[in-house]
């Protein structure tokens, strides 16, 4: 768009590029992308970055990865920055107290030529949420729970503030969690304020300020917090102290239920129009009606994504996963969300972990979340994943997503079927 | 950009809710340029089977609704995914105009930088206006945008909202880039007076 302007980057200081969405991540090599289209995109992206002049992480270097995991783990997403991206996930980077927010193709190019956007400021939500995780509830869990409670579009319009100890208590990789799936709340950003596990976690990133610059940094990051007696256009308390962990049954991120829970029944809801997308979800799902959640047996197993892709995320799958072994009939994925979260988790043996439980160890990209680079679920193939979007089609045509934390995929990987964690936890 | 004024076409109704962007244009189509004609990805899962055969039950694929240049559609319409294609898919199709009682944040904006007009009225209006349109094949809408009114024949009126920025960028055909490119002096002051 920039070019047939005779326009170039403005500031390409300020941007950076990391190929993710159409990477294979079976390989680093771009050749072995099958869709000529899809393969120069990935070219294109490396050839204009240094054009001109926009740090690039390329499949040859360690740091690439997802583009919401490396931001935060390079350091370069901080807080107060506005910080914007060709992907609805970029509201991932308010966990660390930046205004992140998703945009298209036209606004890209807008930011590019001009180094700023034109924007509507938004209304305001404050998502309190207090209480404590139990074992075998994560971040994944409280932004389902948060999801369900105000619906794909109870935040249309509005920034959300998660606020709480129990966001308090989350470390950085559990706020980006949190932050991630904003988005399929309807929301136009998510902020967590920054404090002082924010600070920890950027400190001696390679891109985050050094001496008297992070000193000066960190005096004026402190003063990014709402004031007391700041007035949101809503809000909303949620207790987790009974959380239970949360799979989706249907077609809307909004559509989770704790594990114990039954599939819903359309005679039980409450219009003709509910009546009938229910309906329309379950024949499209394949579920059938009051049937436990957790006998719903799965095909495929993915741990991997913008959401749920780093190493705390490896962690708690390896923990349940250690020593046990994947049921024959699921084909199961690990894909870590960058080069440097595969190499932290190698370091630690997780890859070892995880292959002798017979999951596949794969390189770092979008993978099988929407699949745009061939890593699909085949049509009629149910699979556990740890991605954001349960959306008909979404892993691939004829595709059947259930959305949950690591935990319960690494659970539901070994057992065939969705299960509850803390079964397998407690033993 | 296409000016955009006063719209009197057929009106395709939607009677579903979080229609997402995957849903208005898979994901296998995001590498195609802007040059390609999108228009044949609209709906496409929805509309065509997968061996290119026309869903016969989709609404799109009835004959008064095929020359539909207006869509409603119930909440949360183009939620999801931030893909322009989206928008681009409408437009290629004809459609000028989406009616819903509310929109996906990043799909609205998408739809301003196309010339894509995004209307948001009240719940009971959009279901009334969905009833009518399924009960009418082929009856069409008439959307005026400097009066900031949809109209059914017959006189009934559907009063909109919109911001006077945009409302001029739809009227003139306006790019949002050249007129930020011609207040560049303006940001460069900014730049320099600002300190964070």
């Amino acid at each position: 768009m920039l070019r047939q302007r005779k326009l170039a980057p403005r500031v390409p200081a300020r941007a950076f590029a990391t190929p993710d969405h159409y990477v294979p991540t079976a390989n680093r090599d771009l050749a072995t992308i099958a869709d000529a289209e899809k393969r120069s995109m990935a070219d294109a992206l490396r050839t204009d970055s240094a054009s001109a002049g926009i740090r690039f992480f390329g499949l040859d270097d360690p740091r690439q990865g997802i583009v919401h995991v490396v931001g935060p783990e390079q350091g370069l997403s901080q807080p107060g920055m506005l910080i914007v991206c060709g992907d609805s996930h970029t509201s991932t980077h308010g966990a660390l107290g930046a205004l992140a927010f998703g945009i298209g193709a036209t606004e890209v190019a807008h930011v590019l030529a001009t180094q700023t956007l034109w924007q509507r400021k938004p209304k305001t939500l404050r998502i309190v949420i207090d209480g404590q995780q139990a074992a075998g509830v994560s971040a994944k869990d409280i932004i389902l729970a948060v999801i369900a409670h105000i619906g794909a579009a109870g935040a249309t319009g509005h920034a959300i503030e998660y606020a709480g100890a129990a966001i308090e208590a989350l470390s950085m990789e559990g706020r980006l969690t949190v932050c991630n799936m904003s988005i399929e709340a309807g929301a136009r950003a998510g902020i967590i304020a920054p404090d002082d596990t924010t600070f920890a976690y950027l400190e001696q990133r390679p891109f985050a300020p050094t001496g008297a610059a992070w000193d000066e940094a960190l005096a004026r990051w402190r003063t990014l917090t709402s004031d007391a007696d700041a007035r949101f256009d809503r809000e909303v308390h949620i207790d987790i102290n009974s959380l239970a962990p949360m799979v989706t049954w249907g077609n809307s991120p909004e559509d989770a239920l704790p594990i114990t829970a039954r599939i819903p029944d359309p005679a039980d809801a409450p219009s003709a129009e509910r009546r009938e997308a229910i309906s329309r979800t379950l024949d499209y799902m394949g579920l059938t009606p009051g049937a436990a959640l957790n006998s719903v047996k799965i095909d495929r197993a993915f741990i991997g994504s913008c959401t749920n892709g780093r190493l705390e995320d490896l962690e708690a799958a390896a923990a349940v996963v250690r020593g046990r072994k994947v049921a024959p009939h699921v084909e199961a994925w690990v894909v870590p969300g960058s080069g440097l979260v595969k190499e932290a988790a190698q370091a630690r043996g997780l890859h070892r972990v995880f292959e002798e439980a017979g999951f596949q160890w794969r390189h770092a990209g979008c993978s099988m979340c929407l699949g745009t680079n061939g890593d699909q679920v085949p049509p009629g193939q149910r699979s556990a994943s740890t991605t954001n979007r349960n959306f008909v089609g979404r892993q691939g045509p004829g595709s059947r997503t259930h959305l949950m934390s690591p935990a319960m995929v690494a659970a539901a990987a070994l057992s065939g079927h969705l299960t509850d964690v803390r079964e397998l936890l407690a033993r | 950009m296409e000016k955009l004024s006063l719209l009197d076409a057929v009106a395709l109704p939607i009677a579903r809710a979080n229609v997402d962007t995957d849903q208005i244009v898979p994901a296998r189509y995001l590498q195609k340029p802007r040059s390609a004609a999108f228009g044949s990805f609209l709906f496409r899962d929805l509309r065509f089977r997968e061996d290119g055969s026309e869903v016969p039950g989709f609404v799109l694929n009835q004959a008064p609704y095929r020359s539909a240049r207006i869509v409603v559609a119930q909440r949360n319409f183009g939620c999801g995914s931030s893909r322009e294609h989206a928008v681009w898919a409408l437009y290629d199709y004809g459609i000028r105009v989406v009616i819903a009682p509310s929109f996906g944040d990043i799909f609205a904006a998408n739809a301003a930088k196309n010339g894509l007009l995004t209307i948001a009225l009240p719940d009971a209006a959009v279901s009334s206006l969905i009833a009518l349109l399924q009960r009418t094949p082929g009856l069409h809408l008439r959307v005026d945008l400097p009066a900031q009114r949809v109209a059914l024949p017959g006189g009934t009126d559907f009063p909109f909202e919109i911001g006077a920025y945009l409302k001029n960028c739809l009227l003139e055909g306006l790019d949002e880039l050249d007129y930020t490119l011609s207040q560049m002096a303006r940001i460069e002051a900014f730049e320099h007076s600002y300190r964070y």
